[in-house]
């Protein structure tokens, strides 16, 4: 497991170099991971990592990047927009040669275009957004301020908005809420009963399930061996 | 006889607070939720409501959103109960 960087054109917020974690000995099939978003990525990422692991045993290189504005990233989030991450996730997969793809959750609505893959706990963006606005909402009346979602989100098109910590742009949350996941040649959807268990981007609190992960990459691994 | 939705309401809850199979059988009406499990806070509470209405196949208003309706198990319950039969 290593640390590698990729260069980053990005549309909104000039050219940036992200950092990324590999698994890289140079093999001939290249996987790109694409982590779930926003407040959903903490919850992901050891998954994230430990489905990684799997997939480096079995004999597949693979590849974690930060999307610009979260995690080590020193773009700031307010700042990037879709379109940001979407180049993003293509330079990535330009950057380390990946021959497929797997992403996860809203990770998936930022596909790059033309690779084989597979598509875990597919979302819409609409679908996180409302769940971000709904949490602010209940933090909200907890804290005796009564807000609600639809003004919220008419704010947040006019001028962006903090969720959960994120500072969102209006473009972020405008061009977010419209994209939903796509029917791809060469995708395959994975939905948890394929993988047991419950979801762990659910969960009130971080959590791992090693299980999950061995019935993730074994359904990449069989795929790529057959 | 457990309903329909009392059952897929305790497998929810069961994702979210990751609790052992099973373990959701301990509920009752006046198991304490939100505010007596220091776990549920607003984000968790906020993915609860969504996946109440992708499974339940129900609409969650802004408004219907209070203290009380998150207190109890019981109240959840009779909640979702009533939401699916209007």
């Amino acid at each position: 497991m290593k640390a590698a960087s990729y260069p980053c054109p990005l549309p909104h917020c000039g050219s940036s170099s992200e950092y990324a974690l590999t698994f890289d000995t140079g093999r001939t099939r290249r996987i790109l991971l694409i982590p779930a978003l926003l407040d959903e990525a903490n919850r992901m990422r050891r998954f994230s990592v430990e489905v990684m692991r799997r997939l480096d045993g079995a004999g597949f290189d693979c590849f974690l990047p930060d999307l610009p504005g979260t995690n080590e990233s020193t773009v700031d989030l307010a700042s990037v927009t879709p379109s940001d991450w979407h180049c993003a996730m293509a330079a990535a997969a330009n950057g380390f040669g990946a021959t497929h793809v797997l992403a996860l959750r809203g990770g998936g609505l930022f596909w790059p275009e033309g690779l084989p893959g597979w598509h875990y706990g597919a979302v819409k963006g609409a679908s996180l957004l409302r769940t971000l606005l709904r949490a602010r909402v209940i933090a909200a009346r907890e804290a005796g301020r009564e807000e609600t979602a639809d003004a919220l989100l008419a704010q947040a098109n006019e001028r962006g908005i903090e969720l959960a910590g994120y500072p969102l742009s209006a473009a972020m949350v405008r061009e977010l809420s419209a994209l939903v996941p796509t029917p791809r040649p060469g995708v395959q959807v994975i939905d948890q009963q394929l993988l047991g268990g419950s979801p762990l981007w659910l969960r009130a609190e971080p959590d791992e399930d090693g299980a999950q992960a061995d019935a993730l990459a074994a359904v990449i691994a069989m795929a790529l061996n057959a | 006889m457990r309903s329909e939705t009392d059952t897929l309401l305790r497998k929810i809850l069961s994702d979210v607070l990751g609790l052992k199979p099973g373990q959701a059988d301990a509920f009752d009406a006046d198991t304490g939720l939100f505010g007596h499990l220091p776990e549920l806070d607003s984000m968790a509470v906020a993915g609860l409501l969504t996946e109440m209405e992708d499974r339940l196949d129900i609409v969650i208003e802004d408004d219907e959103i209070d203290g009380e309706l998150l207190e109890t198990y019981g109240a959840l319950l009779d909640f979702a109960e009533a939401k699916r039969t209007a």
